[in-house]
């Protein structure tokens, strides 16, 4: 009995190296993806590449990119929030509800390039628009809506029952109890959603290679808004740094211009993510301070 | 007042409703489009499914081949191992993290893991391409430096964290007398990791290698760039191939609109959306709870 | 009452982190009794049941002294705490069984162990159904989910799972406090029939529980061990003012 104790247990110990291992190699992997990444894009950086003439250089890609995404968390966060919000207060449980939460998977778990051919579909053929930056950015937010919509449910449904309770025992409608008390009150949570999405956004190319198109020609003195090197106009074709980075491998030509891309665009996804994280640790922090801080009381 | 209750409840419902007019033109222009392989050009659903001669004209007089084998097996295979490669270490790394030293797992791990899950797939298809293709030339005297091996791994770490954090969800979730009654009956930390706790959590663990899998699947452009693009079933994992994803990618832009190949894109595209209809059922099943008998 | 003494416990003192968990506990446990621990929430008598299997282990911030003596072998300086789980099974106050049939349950112990013989464990599920007054009610359904089952026999069958492993000794959390009257009731005789062969350590929140069934009862109160002796003794004629207020129903 003593020798099946001990093999157990040399068993054990055995596991835990391997796991231990297993936990320094992941480590290892992706700091070593990041690094290598970050270290590459600098080596290979000329001052040069940072400039906005969209001949060898990252601007107006850059600038694009964030243009972009903005367009498209215009579209999509307004639509999410007010999903969100109906699945969490007005929707009852039946056939409706279960339809609308199976589109919300569907859709968050359809691959990027399914949905930019359904804005090239949508926007180009059927719409006829050109590739453009409007096009790519409607793509976007198809992709960002589930996640704003499930971030402002969840942080609806997340807060204390008490609020809603309060609230609408005041005499206040439903309405006026979203309005007043429990946007606010998840406002960060749904703001952590929102940067998350960004994040997303910047990041993604497979929904814009048919959709966005790779203008990079920029004038930025332009005041004609309906000129295709506008830079406001979101109707010229706009290529983000990420269908920038697809270009370049596909013709091959300028290897340190891809590096320094990659490495633009993986700082600032990073730095989103990592700002998300923050703000969500901060808002659970700050919960588990209050919660604390009443019992005290 | 109640006036303003009517209205702002109108809004949030159609809000609602615009997520399920959004999802549900999706799929019937998908599948209107897609259908046109079939009906319009006359091929069965066989011959797109079975055949490796994949051979559409590019012109709306058909008469083409649309047989798509070769990508869905080279998806197949792509993803397979790419899961082959990924399970196992993420399956560790939340082990790790969860059990063996939760506290470094919660305030280091968990957080690095969600934040490297946001890198965009582009980024690890160009150092796919600029650091394994060279890499697999020298070392395994590949002429192209492309394989489907290269493919598996670049997925393979791109859902990396994916499986990771779902795994340690899952993991977490599971109910700490479960773990106290293993301890009470004298098992050793590994006896109660594989006996009791990951035998606990087993549908969130499939659960999470199934939304790895779905997000391999889906990936285009990371593995157009390393699987080296040419229409052939594969030999070996050092083949070159294509995926379904891969050549939608790269042909739709050069299609002609009306024609048979762009017929045949489509069709491809709609059986990209059943698979991922299909990977939410799946989930759906593993978690559904079980009957008594 | 029987005569040998089972555990030895000399100047038992508990801290987690800076709290005073248990203060200086003495006392003899006795073999093939049931011994009762009880008192109010949070006087630490289940804290202390848990240093006799050093379930405390797992608890980073927990930090045990004194000694404790299992027929006469120190359990932390001289034990294993493996080895001493597998003699000291323990019975949760949550029914806690694991989401694996009624079988895979109640083999999980021997399996540990290492026997892999499907006769020998089909023999040992059989043997320690039966023991714990379950086999009738289960033998049909071994292969069913054991989370489908009522409280009172989620709660027999973790009595059949420890006594798979042929421990010594059975340490009671609570066992009863979630279940109903009859459930209860079978628990408890079950407990009165299993001491023949086992100790039984037993905590618990309802007095009524230990007056009816332990041999001997000891009261804690604040993390110390107020009075231990023979449970009619200190039911009829405490000795501590505190124990008798307790007893009486006066605070608790």
């Amino acid at each position: 009995m003593d020798k099946r104790i001990a093999s157990a247990k040399r068993a054990d110990k055995i596991a835990t190296v391997i796991f231990c291992i297993i936990a320094a190699m992941f480590f290892l992997l992706l700091f070593g993806f990041a690094g290598y990444v970050i270290i590459r894009g600098i080596m290979s950086a000329k001052p040069s590449m940072f400039g906005f003439t969209g001949y060898d250089d990252i601007g107006n890609q850059l600038f694009n990119t964030i243009y972009l995404v903005f367009i498209s968390l215009l579209v999509c966060v307004p639509i999410g929030v007010f999903a969100g919000i109906y699945l969490a207060m007005y929707a009852k449980p039946g056939r409706f509800t279960k339809f609308l939460r199976m589109c919300i998977e569907t859709l968050s778990s359809l691959p990027s390039i399914v949905v930019g051919l359904f804005g090239y579909l949508v926007f180009l053929i059927v719409l006829g628009m050109d590739r453009s930056l409007l096009a790519g950015a409607l793509s976007i937010s198809i992709i960002t809506l589930p996640l704003i919509t499930t971030t402002t449910e969840d942080a609806i449904k997340g807060l204390p029952s008490g609020y809603l309770q309060g609230s609408l025992g005041m005499g206040a409608t439903k309405w006026q109890s979203v309005y007043h008390v429990l946007l606010p009150a998840c406002l960060p949570r749904i703001m952590t959603g929102v940067i998350l999405a960004a994040g997303r956004g910047f990041g993604e190319a497979a929904a814009l290679l048919y959709t966005a198109g790779s203008g990079s020609r920029l004038y930025w003195a332009s005041t004609n808004i309906h000129s295709a090197v506008n830079p406001w106009n979101v109707m010229r074709p706009a290529e983000t740094l990420s269908i920038q980075i697809w270009n370049l491998q596909v013709n091959g030509q300028n290897q340190d211009l891809a590096n320094v891309s990659s490495a633009v665009l993986m700082v600032l996804v990073l730095a989103f993510s990592i700002l998300a994280n923050a703000l969500s640790r901060h808002i659970q922090a700050k919960n588990a301070g209050q919660v604390s801080g009443g019992k005290k009381r | 007042m109640f006036k303003k209750e009517y209205a702002w409840r109108g809004i949030a419902t159609i809000g609602g409703l615009i997520v399920i007019g959004l999802t549900l033109t999706i799929g019937v222009f998908l599948a209107y489009r897609g259908s046109a392989t079939f009906f319009q050009f006359h091929h069965t659903l066989g011959e797109f499914l079975g055949s490796a001669d994949w051979n559409p004209v590019d012109s709306a007089a058909g008469g083409g081949t649309v047989g798509a084998l070769i990508f869905i097996v080279g998806s197949l295979v792509t993803c397979g191992l790419a899961l082959l490669i990924a399970t196992p270490l993420s399956l560790g790394a939340a082990v790790f993290m969860t059990q063996i030293s939760p506290r470094i797992g919660e305030k280091f791990f968990r957080p690095v893991v969600q934040i490297f899950a946001g890198i965009p797939s582009v980024v690890y298809g160009w150092v796919g391409l600029s650091v394994l293709v060279p890499f697999m030339r020298v070392a395994f005297h590949q002429q192209v430096g492309q394989s489907i091996l290269v493919a598996a791994i670049v997925l393979a770490v791109m859902i990396f964290p994916t499986i990771t954090s779902m795994t340690a969800d899952a993991l977490t979730a599971v109910p700490k007398t479960n773990r106290d009654g293993a301890y009470g009956l004298g098992s050793t930390r590994w006896q109660t990791i594989y006996r009791v706790i990951i035998p606990a959590a087993k549908s969130g663990i499939i659960t999470a290698i199934i939304m790895g899998l779905a997000r391999a699947f889906g990936e285009a452009l990371a593995v157009a760039m390393v699987i080296g693009q040419t229409t052939a079933l594969p030999t070996s994992i050092f083949s070159t191939s294509k995926t379904i994803t891969t050549e939608v990618a790269a042909q739709m832009g050069n299609a002609m609109e009306g024609g048979e190949l762009k017929a045949a894109l489509w069709t491809l595209s709609f059986l990209l959306f059943l698979i991922s209809l299909f990977m939410i059922w799946l989930i759906h099943r593993v978690n559904a709870p079980k009957k008594e008998d | 009452m029987s005569e040998k003494v089972k555990f030895e416990i000399r100047n038992v003192n508990l801290h987690y982190g800076d709290f005073h968990a248990l203060k200086n506990v003495n006392m003899d446990i006795m073999e093939n009794e049931i011994t009762a621990f009880i008192g109010p929430s949070g006087c630490g008598k289940s804290t202390f049941l848990k240093t006799l299997n050093r379930m405390q282990d797992f608890e980073e911030s927990a930090r045990v002294d004194g000694t404790i003596k299992m027929d006469g072998t120190d359990i932390y300086k001289d034990m294993d705490g493996i080895a001493l789980r597998h003699t000291v099974g323990m019975v949760f106050q949550q029914p806690n069984p694991f989401p694996k049939s009624v079988y895979d349950n109640v083999a999980y112990g021997p399996r540990i162990f290492g026997i892999k013989k499907k006769a020998q464990l089909d023999q040992i599920v059989e043997r320690s159904l039966r023991q714990a007054a379950i086999w009738d009610e289960l033998k049909d359904r071994l292969n069913k989910s054991a989370l489908g089952l009522s409280g009172g026999q989620q709660q027999r069958l973790c009595i059949a799972r420890a006594l798979a492993v042929n421990p010594d000794v059975l340490l009671m959390d609570e066992p009863t406090s979630a279940l109903d009257p009859i459930s209860t009731s079978k628990i408890e005789d079950l407990a009165v029939e299993l001491k023949k062969d086992y100790t039984i350590i037993m905590v618990t929140h309802n007095m009524q529980q230990a007056a009816r069934i332990s041999d001997r009862t000891a009261f804690f109160l604040l993390g110390e061990m107020v009075e231990y002796g023979p449970t009619a003794q200190l039911f009829a004629n405490p000795s501590d003012p505190r124990t008798e207020r307790y007893i009486t129903g006066r605070f608790g």
